[in-house]
């Protein structure tokens, strides 16, 4: 790790020092002549960010290079990194499972925050001997990991699990030690639940927390809570289901108790088409208020800058896009990952639109171009 | 390389001139003309010269790009917090409120703990290895050792989250605080296993082999005269190990000791899987604590907004800082102990 950090270091500033010089060349030579097609074999684009979509987003690059020839080179450096990234213009999309700051939107102005997929965060623990599943309400999970309710058999964690037999140990709550998106989720899942959490800790990819054990990365806090009896952990849905860890059911704001499934997530995107406005999808899913919805589940994005200087390459990236949303659904489900309602990835294609290349500001999709009709006329076909 | 034909007349050499016309020796005016144009001026040598200069030149500027960079990049959290950067507990990436305390305590007690361990199992072993094994037993024991230091650090984290905290765990931390944890603070419970303690532990094991293989050195150093003399005394091996060869060698075995703690300090992925992560200073040995080298790891990748990343520049550069110092500490020890022992 620390050789990675220091090459870290060094890559950025190498790309401080020389980067800048070729991309601005490299996209320059392209912008002489905006309407030359270049072949797409001949196209190589790079991305960089969150490490939660990873999985899915080798897939749909790699599958999508095998049909068409366009290379995309995505680094999956951590959502900071990719933030980084795009501010510094070193990339030509960016990725991050946190929403983008104000204070970052003000760095790269206009930027679009583009969701892809949705990802869940469940609890996983270790209790020996234990019959059924545990179940959890956000007020619970709050007072664990406040460090406010300490021992298995506290009357809070009875009065959810009647007729479970806790064993008489002590909680120990494991929590990512590294920055994480999966780290935001939860706290902010917290932090809209319950008003202590959000004085005393609050919402972000780092937090202050106040009582247990920090490890790295889902595999390490499962690890943790493996060794650990009495050991209590937050992880990504998707790591969690490929390990068989035991999963927490969740009340949801609908005072029902959901257990993780890739249909819970996505219900908790059901009502959110609503409450985008001004094509702003920056929006919190924690806690939706839909039935079925399990209650701490996100989206994560993709970062388009408004303006691309090279119209081949703007072309060629927001195809990509429209293929992963509009056609790669099956790769999302064989990956566990929970897909977006059609709804919003019409409505994301449509935000699309503002995206402009060249010198003189063209459109990089046709506005005329109807997704509803392209999305009507796909579905009938299969 | 050089043309031994001086067709392209060298600059005139300041030495003794060339034999304008030896027809008699020519042999001898060859090597005569050759001579200056060798030891100065000729284009290849001052190619070679110039690219090695290049080479010694390189790392140096290096480092100073390397700390040139991360001081930069520190010094909008070194303008906002000052000295109460070093002073404050507060790590809290949400409220942009950054204190560095928590992780040097961790830092510098885990490695002096470290160090606390490593020390007399490495000494005891290089005086055994040194003055008591058979030679049969001495080179294996001496290149298992060694091999200590080869295995990867993620491979010391994992055998240390599988092994050695429940280890550490049932057979010491709980014990130990369910007896001793309320009259000795050091004892205090909650053992969770992931500790100060096991973070010590496994640093130790990770530089014995550094401090055991300089120390055999030192130790074999030891002129045998000296030795020689102390038995013909009448010391006993004992007296002879313990008053004079390890007097001799103490020089020695302290640049190697402060060699181990700059491996110690600097250590980031075994000690991450193991400390807790918790950036608390807290007295007993068995709650969880952080060091600066894990935080960096940790949060690097994920940190956003100027701030956030610049208070971890910053602690890059204090751990920067504190290792070299270490090092220069560790080469001077050892320096002296080259210039002919310790006792003077």
């Amino acid at each position: 790790m620390r050789l990675r950090a220091v090459a870290l270091t060094l890559l950025a500033g190498l790309f401080s020092l020389g980067g800048a010089g070729c991309w601005s060349s490299e996209s320059d030579a392209g912008s002489d002549d905006p309407t030359a097609t270049a072949q797409p074999g001949q196209i190589t684009l790079t991305g960089a960010g969150a490490t939660f979509p990873f999985p899915i987003y080798a897939r749909w690059f790699s599958v999508y290079n095998q049909q068409t020839g366009v290379r995309i080179n995505y680094q999956s450096i951590g959502s900071g990194g990719g933030i980084r990234q795009m501010i510094e213009g070193t990339v030509e999309f960016g990725a991050t499972d946190a929403p983008l700051t104000e204070e970052d939107l003000a760095r790269i102005p206009g930027t679009l925050s583009i969701p892809t997929v949705l990802g869940a965060v469940v609890l996983t623990y270790n209790l020996p001997g234990l019959e059924g599943t545990v179940r959890l309400d956000g007020e619970t999970i709050a007072g664990i990991f406040l460090g406010e309710i300490r021992r298995w058999r506290d009357p809070r964690i009875q009065a959810l699990n009647p007729g479970v037999e806790f064993p008489d140990r002590d909680i120990i709550p494991v929590h990512r030690s590294d920055g994480s998106g999966t780290t935001y989720v939860f706290t902010d899942y917290l932090g809209v639940i319950s008003p202590a959490w959000r004085t005393r800790v609050g919402t972000g990819n780092a937090v202050r927390w106040p009582t247990g054990l920090g490890a790295r990365g889902n595999e390490g806090v499962t690890g943790q809570v493996r060794q650990a009896p009495g050991g209590i952990g937050y992880v990504e849905q998707v790591f969690a289901r490929q390990n068989n860890l035991p999963m927490a059911h969740v009340r949801n704001a609908q005072g029902e108790f959901i257990a993780p499934s890739i249909g819970a997530t996505t219900a908790a995107a059901g009502g959110l088409l609503e409450r985008v406005v001004n094509d702003d999808f920056r929006l919190s899913i924690v806690n939706a208020d839909a039935e079925g919805a399990y209650p701490i589940s996100s989206w994560t994005y993709l970062l388009i800058s408004p303006h691309m200087r090279d119209c081949t390459r703007a072309v060629a990236l927001l195809e990509v896009i429209r293929w992963a949303l509009l056609e790669g659904e099956s790769h999302v489900l064989d990956l566990n990952y929970a897909p977006l309602t059609p709804g919003l990835r019409l409505r994301a294609m449509e935000a699309l639109k503002v995206v402009t290349c060249g010198a003189e500001n063209r459109p990089v999709i046709d506005p005329a171009r109807d997704f509803q009709a392209e999305w009507e006329a796909g579905e009938a076909a299969s | 390389m050089t043309r031994p034909t001086g067709t392209s007349a060298p600059p005139p050499p300041p030495g003794p001139a060339p034999e304008p016309a030896a027809e008699s020796v020519a042999e001898r005016g060859l090597i005569r003309r050759l001579l200056p144009s060798r030891s100065r001026g000729n284009l290849p040598d001052q190619v070679y010269v110039m690219l090695l200069r290049g080479f010694g030149l390189l790392l140096p500027v290096l480092f100073l790009f390397m700390v040139h960079r991360i001081a930069t990049s520190a010094w909008p959290a070194i303008q906002a917090f000052g000295w109460g950067f070093i002073t404050s507990q507060e790590w809290n990436p949400v409220l942009r409120d950054f204190g560095a305390l928590p992780f040097i305590f961790g830092t510098i007690v885990s490695s002096f703990l470290a160090l606390l361990i490593a020390v007399p199992l490495s000494v005891g072993l290089a005086i055994f290895l040194t003055e008591l094994a058979p030679r049969w037993l001495a080179a294996p024991v001496a290149f298992a050792t060694e091999l200590l230091a080869a295995i990867p650090s993620v491979v010391y984290g994992l055998w240390g989250i599988f092994v050695l905290v429940p280890f550490l765990r049932f057979t010491i931390q709980e014990p130990l605080s369910r007896t001793l944890g309320d009259t000795i603070p050091f004892f205090a419970g909650p053992a969770y296993g992931f500790s100060m303690m096991s973070g010590a532990v496994i640093l130790s094991i990770m530089i014995i082999p550094f401090i055991s293989a300089v120390t055999r050195e030192v130790l074999a150093a030891v002129p045998r005269e000296q030795r020689e003399a102390a038995l013909a005394l009448g010391a006993t091996r004992w007296e002879m190990t313990w008053q004079v060869a390890l007097p001799y060698a103490l020089p020695g075995i302290v640049g190697g000791a402060i060699l181990g703690l700059g491996r110690a300090l600097g250590e980031t992925m075994a000690i991450t899987m193991v400390i807790g992560n918790r950036p608390d200073i807290a007295a007993s040995l068995f709650a969880p604590g952080y060091t600066m080298a894990s935080v960096l790891a940790n949060e690097f990748t994920e940190a956003t907004g100027e701030l956030y990343l610049s208070a971890l520049m910053e602690i890059a550069l204090l751990l920067f800082g504190i290792t070299i110092l270490v090092n220069i500490a560790a080469q001077f020890l050892v320096w002296r102990v080259a210039r002919g022992g310790g006792k003077t």
